[in-house]
């Protein structure tokens, strides 16, 4: 699989919400196989970025291309744009395989139920192939023996790894992670976080926002530091965290350690 | 104790249990179509019709149920234009009015009901349907409309009760169901207390049968709230995630 150019691309994306300014334009590439750790502290806009992207967060202005395809918008009465077309946004968000901070498992299907709905009633293929291939994934993810519990019946790990195998069950370019250790208990972490640096090492192309900063360092190829709405770093884990990264970013950094 | 007596009078109670029975399953099939209609006004964000709907469900959770049986088989017939319309030979029949008026009012209440069903959907389990690209009406379907039932359900299953007793209403518009054929007996053996003895057992049995389908509804549709499955022993558990899987640390 190659695409020409980028495979996600964000142009001067800005959002507020009244009359705050959380994202005061952005802009960033994604290329094929980036695994791209989203560092800032909360309120800094990371997650809403990450939102604007699969348009659970419509930006008032900018714009989003997911390999190749930009989502078309037109402007919205009193202001602001919306999308133009909602089957387009449907379509790409297909693409795009979303994992949530607080999992967001629907608490009505088993966890095998919560896998397949997604390539058998959106993708509409059909349902034994969709089995199989959710089977290995739940086994890829450690959780192959919990297929036929409910979410309620998981701990929140197991309950995360349950919901990035949902998201790769739908074939996904690019995975967007929004915090996805932030609701777990400490001992839980490294389970989930075992399961995306196998993902990043099989060459998927990621955004994770994160504050974990052993991953961000040691997985992922760049590292982005939102601050008040801006991109304040961009680089390699080694630029970001070495000697010519941002005075900004290293009271952060230091921050997280008082 | 008079023992011929009862037994004739359950007889003959029993004899119009189907009227009660018809008249309950009517004006709740009715009643479901109404409230599903109501309800999806209610929620359609569109503001002339979610107002009607407010309106309707005020109108008929606001006023007495038995006022709403007599407007509709006494009241109505007065005006000339319905005794002409095409409405009359329906309207003219009192087990009809009943039905109808009945139907109405639960609308109404069922109306809330589900409305409240999809109020309760956790707005993160709709957030994870439309981030994999589902478009609305699966995502209704998939996910809100079966999350909001399960929610609704408990409600809904107190609503039907409540609509089995409310046919005694119909007695009151000459259908003769249970509680109207039970004071037909009284007339004229002026034993009250026996036969609606009678007629309030019938109630409780046929609102027990009701009771336990609708738990035993609750039940197969919510095997997420019950305990933890058995573990399924022939899957074979490996991976990366697993514990002893062959997967470096990651360094700290």
């Amino acid at each position: 699989m190659s695409v020409a150019g980028p495979a996600l691309s964000l142009r001067d994306i800005r959002k507020s919400f009244a009359e705050m300014e959380v994202l005061k334009g952005i802009s960033l590439d994604a290329f094929e196989g980036d695994v791209i750790s989203i560092l800032g502290a909360s309120g800094s806009g990371k997650s809403t970025l990450l939102r604007c992207i699969n348009m659970l967060e419509v930006p008032d202005s900018g714009t989003v291309t997911v390999a190749g395809e930009t989502i078309r918008m037109k402007p919205r009465r009193g202001g602001g744009q919306e999308p133009a077309d909602g089957r387009q946004v449907d379509r790409i968000r297909t693409e795009l395989g979303m994992v949530f901070q607080s999992f967001n498992l629907w608490s009505h299907m088993t966890i095998l139920q919560n896998v397949i709905e997604g390539p058998v009633h959106v993708l509409h293929r059909p349902r034994a192939e969709c089995i199989a291939e959710a089977e290995a994934l739940l086994e890829k993810v450690g959780i192959a023996d919990k297929r036929n519990f409910y979410p309620a019946h998981l701990s929140g790990g197991q309950q995360q790894r349950a919901a990035i195998a949902r998201a790769l069950a739908m074939r996904p370019k690019v995975m967007l992670f929004d915090e996805p250790t932030s609701a777990l208990d400490p001992e839980l972490v490294g389970e989930v976080l075992r399961v995306l640096r196998a993902l990043a090492e099989e060459g998927r192309t990621m955004l994770v926002v994160t504050h974990e900063m052993g991953f961000a360092r040691h997985v992922s190829n760049r590292v982005i530091f939102v601050n008040q709405g801006v991109i304040d770093a961009d680089g390699t884990p080694d630029e970001v965290f070495g000697e010519g990264g941002t005075e900004r970013f290293r009271q952060f950094v230091s921050g997280l350690h008082v | 104790m008079d023992l011929p007596f009862l037994a004739d009078t359950m007889g003959q109670l029993l004899a119009v249990t189907p009227v009660t029975l018809e008249l309950w399953i009517l004006c709740i099939a009715i009643g479901l179509v109404i409230a599903l209609l109501v309800c999806w006004g209610r929620v359609s964000g569109v503001p002339v019709v979610s107002q009607l709907a407010a309106v309707y469900i005020f109108v008929f959770r606001g006023s007495p149920l038995l006022i709403q049986t007599f407007l509709l088989y006494y009241g109505v017939s007065q005006f000339a234009q319905v005794r002409a319309s095409f409405a009359w030979p329906v309207l003219r029949d009192p087990f009809n009015s009943a039905v109808i008026s009945l139907a109405l009012c639960t609308g109404g209440y069922a109306a809330e009901i589900f409305r409240g069903g999809l109020l309760a959907v956790p707005g993160r389990e709709i957030e994870a349907g439309r981030a994999i690209g589902m478009p609305p009406f699966t995502l209704f379907r998939r996910i809100i409309a079966p999350i909001a039932l399960r929610q609704a359900l408990p409600a809904y299953s107190t609503e039907i009760v409540l609509m089995m007793k409310a046919t005694a209403l119909a007695s009151l518009v000459t259908v003769w169901e249970i509680t109207g054929t039970a004071e037909k007996i009284i007339s004229h053996t002026y034993r009250t207390f026996e036969v609606f003895l009678c007629a309030a057992a019938i109630y409780l049995v046929l609102n027990f049968v009701v009771i336990r389908a609708m738990r035993y509804l609750e039940y197969l549709i919510s095997p997420h709230l019950r305990g933890r499955p058995e573990p399924d022993v022939a899957a074979t558990v490996t991976g990366i995630a697993h514990p002893g899987a062959d997967v470096p640390e990651l360094p700290t």
